[in-house]
């Protein structure tokens, strides 16, 4: 009995876990919806290259600056990461987004899925496809249960995971409600057009919200990057499938939709894994996506969308 | 001057930013401790040039539109307007395509073996392209996951034949009908999506399926794929040396010539392009019948067409599964040729080829989609030592078609005539 219950809520954890950082990823494909209503194709791209700088600035930092604090190092890796990831997001949507804003929503998925493949192909030939390893920073954690029997246990690798989310999600929580900034994004994704009127540079806003969107993958990539210890050029995609299925299902253009929705597919998908078969938790989270769109395409949280004529 | 010189920094340093990092800089692990290896002279001098040349582009862009703008174009060769009518067109465009055909005919029997080869490749996705030309360039459904539908083609023959020892003719036209039947019942609820959904819905469909293949292992074979399916045969004559069937004579011995096995190559060359032509006839057809008009209507514009009393589900439903079964064909044809077939062979990507074709061609237009198939197909080959670079090559070109010429380069005519004067 005891031993079912630790297994549930080792499942849990993982679950939440994992769910966190898609919850990261979702909330850059939720804001991008909710003010110009385009999917970000490339989004999960972002979040690859987001753990490709991670594991440079880590390899760069310990033998180059001689670093060996492990909290400096997070951090200046955690900016770096950062910095460069909202940089791509900012270019992207410079190049590939703002041209085609305006026309048939297809062309502007179109050319997303172009920028996709680009960006995939690039890493490809500038990093090679193999896999790139990285042996984990944050070792050790708590043990639960029997000392003989199945232990639910937590790493302070998690433990961190948790942590970040919840201070980055906290941050552009009170981002968007409090600072000027913040409150000129809910009034252009609400009415663009009247933002506009009204004195917002309603493209440096849409800019902006790219930039926090591949900010927050950056992270992201940094935590489940060091969480799998592995990254390669190809991660991008389903992490950016995952990740839209989690802003669907809580809802695409509500940010806390997104972070309910991530943490929902997480244990979703990790419970799948533990009870039925891990070959085809993708095919859980997959068929989730269809069967939300069918049903409900709103989301949990969403606010539905009134066609006008 | 001023104004332009900060935009043109940062442009400059942003391409550095997202150059240097990834290109200039590699790690190197040993054991367990990690270090940082900076690329060779040579690429560092690329990243700083391609920063410069972005610099010095963003400074003096204004300068260099209008001097580009300056060249003189050459004049558009007008064709005499009046004279040409509708009729006239028609005339000129079956003689055109007769011969055409014709050249298609004979050009094997005169081409090297790896030639024939590589056009029968693009007629696959010629067909591939038609099909799905169907449901995003004339319907406007955007179908992320087309290669779904190819997959069920070319696992119906190879498990109908496994299984139960069916041949190619008699599962062509099962595999089409398979095609279709799941295109039904993936486009009967998704269809009241609307498109960027839709998009993703049938994007995530075409994993599903991908994964299925892949782990109903005593099934398909799972990633060992299914192997050794038999080539077609012509009436029941076959191309190998020997008859493998008990009963069946070799072609070679049929007509009681030398044995080649070129033959096998340019039959299954002349098999495709009966296949491709056969498709391009249909959904010619198609497009003239009230259902194909309906299609273009409903992409132009929904709500009108529901307000005259079309019913959208109908149409798009046969949009979805015509074009489905199309990919049925090609995947069963593709499975005759390949003999071996597993799911490696049906990722997104190869969707994304197939959607490129479409893009690149001009959504609608059946001729720019056969020619966008053979550029498509025949470009990597001739350039095989940037092959590396082809898939970015597509990436880059679907993006920058997007901004400069959505409609594609030969986008789709209507059909229509003129008034002449006199």
């Amino acid at each position: 009995m005891l031993e079912t219950a630790l297994y549930f809520i080792q499942q849990l954890l993982n679950g939440l876990t994992i769910g966190s950082t898609y919850a990261l990823i979702a909330i850059g494909y939720t804001m991008v919806y909710g003010i110009i209503g385009m999917i970000n194709f490339a989004h999960g791209e972002i979040y690859m290259i987001g753990t490709y700088i991670s594991f440079i600035a880590i390899s760069g930092l310990i033998p180059l600056l001689g670093i060996e604090y492990l909290p400096l190092i997070l951090i200046i890796t955690l900016a770096v990461s950062m910095f460069i990831s909202s940089t791509y997001g900012w270019a992207i949507e410079r190049i590939a987004y703002r041209p085609v804003r305006g026309g048939n929503r297809l062309i502007a998925l179109i050319s997303a899925i172009g920028m996709s493949i680009f960006l995939q192909n690039y890493v490809r030939i500038a990093q090679g496809s193999r896999d790139i390893a990285m042996p984990s920073l944050i070792q050790g954690g708590w043990s639960f249960g029997p000392p003989e029997g199945f232990q639910a246990s937590l790493s302070y690798m998690q433990l961190f995971i948790f942590i970040a989310t919840f201070i980055t999600m906290g941050g552009l929580t009170l981002f968007i409600a409090r600072s000027r900034m913040g409150r000129a994004c809910r009034a252009v994704s609400e009415d663009m057009k009247m933002a506009g009127l009204l004195g917002i540079n309603t493209n440096r806003i849409i800019s902006l919200t790219f930039v926090i969107g591949a900010a927050l993958a950056a992270v992201a990539g940094l935590l489940l990057g060091l969480y799998y210890g592995v990254t390669n050029p190809y991660i991008g995609f389903i992490a950016g499938l995952k990740a839209f299925t989690a802003a669907v299902l809580g809802g695409i253009g509500s940010i806390p939709g997104a972070m309910l929705g991530g943490l929902l597919l997480g244990v979703t998908e990790s419970m799948t894994s533990a009870y039925f078969s891990s070959e085809y938790k993708d095919v859980v989270s997959f068929g989730l996506l269809i069967l939300i769109l069918l049903f409900r395409p709103t989301g949990l949280l969403g606010k539905p969308e009134v066609e006008k004529i | 001057m001023k104004d332009k010189f900060f935009p043109a920094l940062i442009a400059g340093i942003v391409t550095f930013v997202l150059a240097f990092p990834l290109l200039g800089l590699s790690i190197v692990a040993d054991g367990l401790t990690l270090g940082l290896e900076g690329a060779d002279t040579k690429t560092l001098g690329y990243i700083a040039l391609a920063s410069l040349a972005v610099f010095f582009f963003q400074l003096w862009k204004s300068n260099i539109v209008a001097v580009a703008k300056s060249i003189p174009l050459p004049k558009k060769a007008y064709s005499s307007p009046a004279a040409r009518s509708q009729s006239q067109r028609d005339k000129r465009e079956k003689l055109f395509t007769l011969i055409v055909v014709a050249l298609a005919l004979v050009w094997p029997f005169f081409a090297s073996r790896g030639n024939v080869d590589l056009a029968t490749l693009v007629l696959i996705y010629v067909m591939l392209g038609l099909g799905l030309n169907i449901v995003v360039g004339l319907a406007g459904l955007l179908d992320l996951g087309y290669v779904a539908f190819y997959a069920v083609g070319a696992y119906s023959y190879a498990l109908l034949y496994q299984y139960f020892g069916l041949s190619f003719w008699v599962c062509l036209p099962l595999a089409g009908l398979f095609a279709a039947i799941f295109g039904f019942i993936l486009g009967f609820p998704v269809l009241r999506l609307r498109g960027d959904y839709l998009a993703i819905v049938t994007l995530g469909f075409g994993e599903i399926i991908r994964i299925l293949l892949n782990n109903w292992t005593h099934l398909t074979g799972g990633p060992n794929g299914i192997g050794s399916i038999p080539k077609p045969s012509l009436f029941g004559l076959e191309f190998g040396r020997r008859a493998k069937e008990e009963g069946n004579v070799p072609f070679h011995e049929f007509f009681s010539i030398d044995y080649n096995s070129g033959y096998k190559v340019i039959f299954l060359y002349l098999l495709a392009l009966l296949l491709v032509l056969f498709t391009i006839f249909v959904i010619r057809r198609l497009m003239r019948m009230p259902v194909g008009r309906a299609w273009e209507a409903l992409r132009e514009d929904e709500i009108a067409c529901r307000s005259l009393g079309l019913n959208r589900t109908i149409i798009k439903l046969s949009a979805f599964t015509i074009g489905a079964s199309f990919a049925g064909f090609a995947g069963a044809f593709f499975s005759a040729r390949q003999g071996f077939i597993s799911p490696e062979s049906f990722t997104f990507i190869e969707s994304a080829i197939i959607l490129a074709i479409v893009v690149l061609g001009g959504m609608g237009s059946q001729l720019g989609i056969i020619l966008a198939a053979v550029a498509m197909t025949v470009l990597p080959e001739l350039a095989r030592e940037f092959q590396e670079y082809r898939m970015l090559m597509f990436g880059l070109m679907m993006v920058l078609m997007m901004i400069w010429r959505p409609q594609g380069l030969l986008p789709m005519k209507r059909r229509h005539m003129e008034l002449t004067n006199g």
